[in-house]
């Protein structure tokens, strides 16, 4: 019987032929990874266990990201702990405020993590790592420990879906539209424990951020992990990045079988398709950005782990070159990591934010999670490039989130609105 | 092994967010995580909660974050056990893992109301609605699951794993 994707990753490193959805297998991870919040737990626990000796301090990974700079003392108390840690275990991959970013950027741009390999993450979002077409999934802060003390994880073998996109983009629909799309179809649990492999001829339209952009989302479906196929563009993007140039390390890159075997199929033509946008409160309330009327907002956050990529910080100047950000609008813009603000910088690209009258922010998750650097208040409405939007999830629980890809939040900057860069 | 207690219902997409809001990620402590449990969904649920009381959700409970202070702080607050008609992936392991029992039965979530009292034969497979005096089955844990909950959560598996148990 064929195998997808993520059945082959599974079973390669499982040391098995094959494997079928629904079995539970103890596989050895290449990477466990951890942001300061599910690091202080994981470590909480280990000492509990009376682990001393972590099985391979290579393959442990922790970045600080989700309440750094440190928002307050309990934060300080933190990324403490997780720093002592990290320096008591000489852990080679961690990633100090000022040298990281937000961990779903960092990990594949540094080559932390490479295709073909399996890597948990104590974040939902650790899926993100699925567009250089390796398994990356999101697991607790147990699990975490567990992989640190002994090198192995169980998985249960997920199903996958499979969604294919072709036609031709139309201008301002990027990865955030197509994921978003697929929600709208598939709902929150519409894919619940499975592996979502994207296919389609539209992905040599767009550069590797929109991959990111949707394995990132994977996770707002129910998916255990979103992954793409290997081509020259992954490839480029692996072998670019510093892990990769200093050691050269081999790796392995995986194709689902012609008959592998899908629980769903999709099959979306994206010609006709509008820029897309999720009201609250959930990631699949979907409809064109053009439904949304005299939706007066407060802020606006572009960035993050879900679009906070480079290509996002050059969308948002494209719109917010020349042009300023409405009076009653905060407009935060967060890169992914370190590097891409250097990126941008390089491009010239927080000039134009800061003279349209943005705040340029360092990288953080911040807002995202209700943390800080733009938390909303009571009734506050936002347009934001993330990736949630319940309740609660910014800050107060009236407050109210929509979520959009980048051009069309940094529209809604400038509109005052939500509103579409056509209108501009 | 028996569990028993009075129902406190609640709804479908029963996200993270609203277990253990983004502001209290930062809790390690359980009385601490007892306390706000379930705070933006219904501020008042610790006071409410009596130790042994099951929670009855309808699909997706657990949906969102990874964020293992969620099920932590329904244990914590003395919860025995949650029953669903389906649970988000990564909540349904950290449950296992911490050993906080949960149950697939849609028929049940259907059929209780808040206030009734479960009896839930864990191993067994039934769910016993006392109030309503009807019982319903729940499909049994696959054997590695079942290994893990016997050894009351994932850090049983390690330490035996690692010869230390
Ligand atoms: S940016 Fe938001 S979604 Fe991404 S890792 Fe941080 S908190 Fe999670």
């Amino acid at each position: 019987m064929g195998q997808t994707i993520a059945e082959k990753i599974i079973a390669e490193h499982a040391r098995v032929e094959c494997v079928v959805p629904g079995q539970i297998v103890t596989v050895p991870v290449d990477m466990a990874m951890a942001n300061e919040l599910s690091a202080a737990l994981s470590i909480k626990e280990l000492k509990s266990w009376g682990i001393e000796k972590l099985f391979d301090t290579n393959r442990v990974c922790l970045i600080p990201d989700h309440f750094t700079p440190n928002k307050d003392i309990n934060a300080a108390g933190i990324t403490r702990t997780v720093r002592e840690f990290a320096n008591k275990h000489d852990i080679k991959w961690y990633f100090e405020v000022g040298r990281a970013g937000i961990e779903h950027a960092v990990l594949p741009m540094e080559g932390v993590i490479l295709p073909g390999q399996i890597m948990v993450g104590g974040d939902s979002h650790s899926c993100t790592a699925g567009a250089i077409n390796c398994l990356a999934t999101g697991v607790g802060s147990t699990d975490i420990a567990c992989a640190w003390a002994t090198g192995d994880i169980w998985l249960k073998v997920p199903q996958s879906a499979k969604l294919t996109y072709s036609g031709k983009l139309p201008p301002y629909v990027y990865g955030k539209d197509l994921i978003l799309y697929a929600l709208k179809d598939l709902g929150t649990a519409g894919a619940t424990y499975m592996s979502i492999e994207f296919h389609g001829s539209v992905f040599d339209q767009l550069p590797m951020a929109d991959r990111f952009t949707m394995a990132n989302m994977a996770i707002e479906a129910g998916g255990k992990t979103g992954i793409f196929r290997f081509d020259e563009k992954t490839k480029e993007l692996v072998e670019s990045t510093p892990r990769y140039k200093a050691e050269k390390p081999s790796y392995k890159t995986y194709d689902p079988d012609p008959d592998a075997v899908y629980a769903i199929e999709r099959k979306y033509d994206v010609s006709n398709l509008e820029p897309m946008i999720a009201r609250p409160f959930s990631p699949d309330l979907v409809g064109p950005v053009s439904e949304i009327k005299n939706v007066k907002i407060d802020q606006v956050v572009i960035g993050t782990c879900t679009n906070g990529w480079l290509d996002d910080m050059i969308r948002a100047a494209e719109i917010l070159k020349g042009r300023k950000v409405h009076r009653d609008v905060k407009a935060i813009i967060i890169p992914g990591s370190q590097k891409i603000a250097r990126q941008a910088f390089d491009l010239g690209l927080p000039q134009i934010f800061i003279d349209a009258g943005c705040v340029f922010s360092t990288s953080t998750c911040g807002p995202c999670i209700g943390g800080h650097m733009g938390v909303l208040g009571e009734n506050d409405v936002c347009v934001s490039t993330t990736n949630r939007n319940f309740k609660g999830r910014m800050g107060h629980i009236t407050s109210r989130v929509y979520l959009a890809n980048t051009s069309v939040a940094a529209a809604s900057a400038v509109l005052g609105r939500v509103g579409s860069p056509v209108e501009l | 092994m028996i569990l028993k207690g009075s129902v406190y219902k609640t709804g479908e997409n029963i996200n993270t967010d609203v277990i253990m809001p983004g502001r209290w990620c930062h809790l390690t402590d359980d009385k601490e995580l007892a306390k706000h449990c379930m705070e933006d969904l219904d501020i008042d649920f610790h006071k409410k909660i009596k130790v042994g009381d099951i929670i009855v959700a309808d699909d997706n409970f657990g949906c969102g974050s990874s964020r293992e202070v969620a099920p932590l702080s329904i244990k914590a607050v003395g919860i025995s056990a949650v029953v669903a008609k389906s649970f988000a992936r990564i909540f349904y392991r950290n449950a296992i893992n911490i050993g906080l029992p949960i149950f697939e039965s849609p028929e049940c979530a259907d059929a209780t109301e808040a206030g009734d009292r479960l009896e839930i034969d864990m191993f067994g497979g039934k769910i016993k609605n006392i109030t309503k005096g009807k019982d319903f089955a729940f499909a049994p844990f696959p054997p590695f699951m079942k290994t893990i909950i016997d050894k009351g959560g994932l850090k049983g598996w390690v330490l035996e794993k690692l010869g230390k148990a």
